[in-house]
């Protein structure tokens, strides 16, 4: 492991009232803590000694951010999800493979089992990689997140939550402590195009529920291409056009695993493949 | 109920029987101790700072002097003691174990630091700070101009064999880098001194070679040989990146050990272990073949280049194996192979499993199907036409008589291949039906391929291994340097030793070996332990068995050994290796026997794309290969299935990414490995046609299976989309471009 453990300060709160108090404390100092929500990320960059943080809360004790649970019925029936919920409940969870299935196929194609393990929903919103693979999926529901903070509680929709790479509105001293999903009407479609069949980083994933899709691995942050929808809405069933408005909605580049060129030619052949456009 | 057995029972053979690993539980329990499960009284841990840039002058390399360096220990080149010398002991003294002025490619070694707490060893490393006057480098193969090595194989009479022939095709070929990847990060633990005498240097490392080592300290140092000792820990994986890498490694911990009078254990982790040690060597070959209308090659022209990095270590060998390999499994009448390779300022590339054949057979194989398709012949009838059976001759001039397969490898094949589509047709065609809106293409490919087994021409002469069997009251203890690194050395070399001994298995002990007591029977590498020290071996028991003046049961044999031990005293042979009365071979003609005998394959590879997102999966793989005999046929198998999967990994996904000069990808989660879920059924077959020179006339294993695969699967895509790849591995970014192009050209 390239980093001194003795360097690295882990907090490890009881309750959520503790840990927020911890996290209000921390930010007020200027020595904001990181929040450990599985760590599957986090302990990459640990190991390889490119962690930028010292100082976590180990959030993986509160039971009060684990559990899904559904709420109403009908229309305003939604999905919630404690922010400890790990991929591993979602591909269990019967709720979510009847209402949420995108989720749950999602979450089988994340890492390998033991990262399902271990691994969470809020953790993958608060990491904010964007090639996290939970994302698209939440992007293309409706979906709000729940943070908190010693001062209370507030609801953010996903759509509005990340202002650039890497980064959001979440204050330092907030938690996300659960995610709020509608339960969608429509076709829902999950396509993940890893570097292999398993323990995979996408090239490009999307997800897709009627004519709504959002991508992940394209761009800064997860992608939701509105200028599509409104065209699929709109009537607009020509595929060359639809393709073009999602390659205009995307941003791809060259790295260690892909190239621009391939990322979106794929993304314009997984919309062919989803959205029955000449049909 | 009597006490004593009624009919004692014939011993059974264990050779051709899957007897338990010797060495399997203790690593299925977790009991085995890998390198670092090592740790001595007073251990310090110790860690490279290496170059950040490819080429370059160093100015300067300063301690940082606001940083608290006490408990460090500081080695650079001048700890080399007077007497020893700074240069890595292999074919050519061009390598130091630290660079002294100047760096010839990234992550070079050039200081040593040593701390009883590993987690300081980062912050020391970053208080390190070297400056450069950096030059120019030559990146790859395309740029290298400074040939490191150079031969030229020739057969018959090239111009001759052109006017023979009706048409004349030319093709072009490359690979790229491939990393090893052994589950083992190489690591090395050295203590001052050998025996309770200060003056020595004792090494425990995770290696191939132990030899190789003892003759790198004792060239660092200007040791005798008695005076170092080196010792094999438990081995994961080596696949040749641990047959001279080791030296360099074990040779820093041996400096940090001296300097600081402690012993200095050094882990790669799997970062460092990935940037700055050995991969394949890159190639790029060409080919010039005159064919007859009808198929028969009249001549063969290779131009083959490999890439071997910024120093030369095994590149001449690697090399040299390449060329003899390069026609692949076919007769010609005339050929010229003109072998070169380069410098680049790359970290050294070295050995790896195929050593340079894979490369050199991949270009011959996608060549002949390019033969195939501009005369229009189907690719298996071309190269049945072709290929060598017994009575030919080789690119060397090396007559073939005995243990000749291609062609029973070939029918094998493509039998077990149209049995498995048989079985499978149903399935298949309920797939296909059930399909999404965009059906999976289908293709199957072909390739041949053989390979030598044991050192190349000269070499095993030179080598003269030596290997014996030490006389226990139990049984007999194998006294050899051959290394276990998974491959079941340890088993295979007792069931050979049982049978030549006619006792039990179980009778036999072996254990990893230690310089200390070992004789020298050379590295474990080029598909030779199993052939070569297996026969040394079996010569061994049998000369014991004369020693002991015969007997006719176990028990008796038990008896004996034990009068012997009481009256007589211990009994060690020890044998040397013996070369077959008619091997030929001249080093400076290259003609002649290059090999004692070849191990012969084929495969059989259905891939299918996904014409979404341009992924290439294998679906299914046919691999048939002659050994000669499978003295452990399950180990056989499994060295099979994994030479063929490290194949599939090389032609579908393993892509070293090079920028500047460096490994940009160099971690798990980058460098793209398949993984269970990727790993198609391997329908495995072994032949044995026998080699009368090898233990109960076994050949080679280890090797040959990966020299296959690369050019099966891209043959297979070839049939499934239509695009004819010249290099692997063919990753869908690749297999998109080559269909744009197609499809660029039908427009």
């Amino acid at each position: 492991m390239r980093a001194a453990a003795e360097t690295l300060e882990v907090l490890s709160p009881r309750t959520l009232k503790e840990a927020l108090a911890m996290l209000r404390d921390a930010a007020a100092e200027g020595r904001p803590l990181t929040p450990l929500a599985g760590g599957t990320d986090l302990f990459v960059t640990l190991n390889a000694g490119t962690l930028q943080g010292r100082r976590f809360l180990d959030l993986w004790g509160l039971k009060e951010l684990r559990g899904i649970t559904k709420d109403g019925r009908g229309k305003q029936s939604a999905l919630r999800f404690g922010a400890l919920t790990t991929f591993t409940d979602c591909v269990r969870s019967s709720k979510v493979q009847k209402h949420l299935p995108i989720l749950a196929a999602a979450a089988s194609e994340v890492g390998g089992l033991q990262i399902q393990n271990r691994g969470t929903l809020g953790g993958n919103l608060g990491n904010a990689s964007p090639a996290a693979d939970s994302l698209p999926v939440l992007a293309v529901a409706d979906t709000t997140l729940i943070l908190a903070s010693s001062d209370g509680e507030r609801a953010i929709a996903l759509g509005d939550f990340y202002t650039g790479y890497r980064a959001s509105v979440r204050r330092p001293d907030e938690l996300i402590v659960a995610i709020e999903v509608v339960v969608p009407k429509g076709r829902q479609v999950f396509r993940k195009v890893g570097t292999r069949a398993a323990q995979a980083i996408s090239k490009v994933v999307m997800a897709a529920i009627g004519h709504r899709t959002a991508w992940g691995s394209v761009a800064p942050t997860v992608v939701r291409a509105h200028k599509l929808e409104a065209y699929l809405d709109g009537g607009g069933r020509d595929l060359a056009a639809a393709q073009q408005l999602l390659g205009d909605e995307i941003h791809p580049i060259d790295d260690i695993r892909s190239t621009a060129a391939y990322r979106l030619r794929v993304a314009k052949n997984l919309l062919a493949e989803v959205i029955p456009a000449n049909r | 109920m009597g006490r004593r057995k009624g009919k004692e029972r014939a011993l059974q053979p264990s050779v051709g029987t899957n007897v338990p690993r010797t060495e399997g539980r203790e690593k299925v329990t977790g009991e085995a101790k890998y390198i670092d499960d090592l740790t001595f009284p007073g251990m310090i841990h110790g860690r490279t700072v290496r170059s950040t840039i490819p080429r370059g002058k160093i100015l300067s390399v300063t301690l940082d002097p606001a940083f608290d360096w006490s408990g460090f220990t500081v080695v650079d080149h001048r700890d080399v003691p007077p007497g020893g010398q700074n240069v890595v002991q292999m074919i050519t003294d061009d390598q130091p174990f630290l660079a002294v002025d100047r760096v010839n490619h990234q992550e070079e070694p050039i200081l040593l630091l040593a701390h009883a707490d590993r987690s300081r060893l980062d912050a020391g490393c970053a208080r390190v700070k070297i400056t450069y006057a950096p030059e120019a480098p030559v990146l790859d193969l395309a740029h290298a101009t400074h040939v490191l090595k150079q031969l030229t194989i020739e057969k018959g009479d090239l111009a001759a064999g052109f006017a023979d022939a009706d048409v004349i095709v030319e093709g072009t070929y490359q690979t790229g880098h491939q990393e090893q990847l052994y589950l083992e990060p190489n690591g090395a633990i050295a203590l001052p001194g050998v025996d309770g005498d200060p003056a020595g240097i004792t090494v425990y490392g995770s290696l191939q070679c132990p030899y190789y080592v003892v003759r790198a300290l004792m060239r660092l140092f200007g040791l005798p040989i008695e005076k170092v000792r080196v010792v094999q820990s438990t081995t994961g994986g080596g696949f040749g990146g641990k047959e001279e890498y080791p030296s360099l490694l074990c040779g820093h911990a041996a400096l940090l050990a001296r300097k600081a009078n402690r012993p200095v254990k050094m882990i790669y982790d799997r970062m460092e272990d990935l940037v700055a040690t050995t991969k394949r060597h890159p190639s790029l070959v060409r080919h010039r073949t005159g064919v007859k209308r009808d198929g028969t090659i009249t001549a063969i022209e290779i131009d083959l280049r490999l890439d071997g990095g910024a120093y030369l270590t095994l590149s001449p060998v690697v090399l040299s194996r390449a060329s003899i390999h390069a026609t692949g499994p076919y007769r010609t009448p005339h050929a010229r192979i003109h072998g070169r390779a380069y410098l680049t300022h790359t970290p050294p590339n070295g050995a790896f499993r195929g050593f340079g054949a894979p490369q050199s057979q991949f270009a011959a194989e996608l060549h002949m199907d390019k033969i195939a398709g501009e005369l229009g012949l189907d690719p298996v009838a071309l190269r049945r036409k072709n290929l060598l059976r017994p009575g030919d001759t080789t690119a060397t001039g090396q007559l073939l008589e005995e243990s000749v397969s291609a062609e029973e490898v070939l029918d094998r094949a493509l039998a077990r291949h149209e049995a498995a589509l048989q079985r499978n047709n149903k399935s298949l065609r309920r797939s296909k039906a059930a399909g999404g809106s965009k059906a999976r293409l289908h293709g199957t490919g072909l390739s041949m391929f053989f390979h030598g087994s044991g050192f190349t021409g000269g070499g095993e002469v030179k080598l003269a291994s030596r290997a014996g069997l030490v006389l226990t009251r139990d049984g007999v203890e194998i006294l050899v340097a051959s290394t276990e690194i998974g491959q079941g050395t340890r088993t295979m070399l007792a069931q050979i030793v049982a049978d030549a001994l006619a006792i039990p298995y179980e009778w036999v002990a072996t254990s990893d070996p230690d310089t200390a007591r070992d004789p020298d029977s050379g590295p474990t590498v080029a598909s030779r332990t199993c052939m070569i020290i297996g026969r040394i071996l079996q010569r061994a028991g049998e000369r014991l068995k004369e020693a002991l003046g015969g007997y006719d049961s176990p028990k008796e044999f038990r008896r004996r050994a034990r009068a012997h031990l009481d009256e007589k005293g211990p009994l060690t042979i020890i044998e040397t290796y013996e070369k077959p009365g008619e091997i030929r071979w001249s080093d400076e003609t290259y003609r002649g026997d290059a090999y004692g005998a070849y191990a012969w394959g084929c495969n059989i590879a259905d891939v299918e794309v996904d014409p979404v997102t341009y992924e290439a999966r294998c679906t299914r793989f046919t691999a048939v290969i002659d050994i000669g005999k499978a003295i452990h046929p399950l180990l056989a198998e499994g060295q099979i299935e994994g030479g063929t999967l490290q194949g599939i990994g090389w032609a579908l996904y393993e892509d070293v990414v090079m920028k500047d000069g460096r490994m940009a990808n160099g971690t798990l989660t980058n460098y793209i490995i398949p993984t269970t879920l990727d790993t198609p059924e391997i329908d495995v077959e072994i032949v044995e046609n026998p080699y009368r020179h090898g233990p109960f006339g076994a050949k080679g294993v280890g090797e040959c299976p990966i020299d296959g695969p690369p050019a099966a699967i891209v043959a297979a895509i070839r049939q499934a989309c239509g695009v004819s790849l010249d290099r692997v591995p063919a990753t869908p970014e690749r297999i998109m471009i080559a269909l744009d192009a197609l499809e660029g050209g039908r427009r």
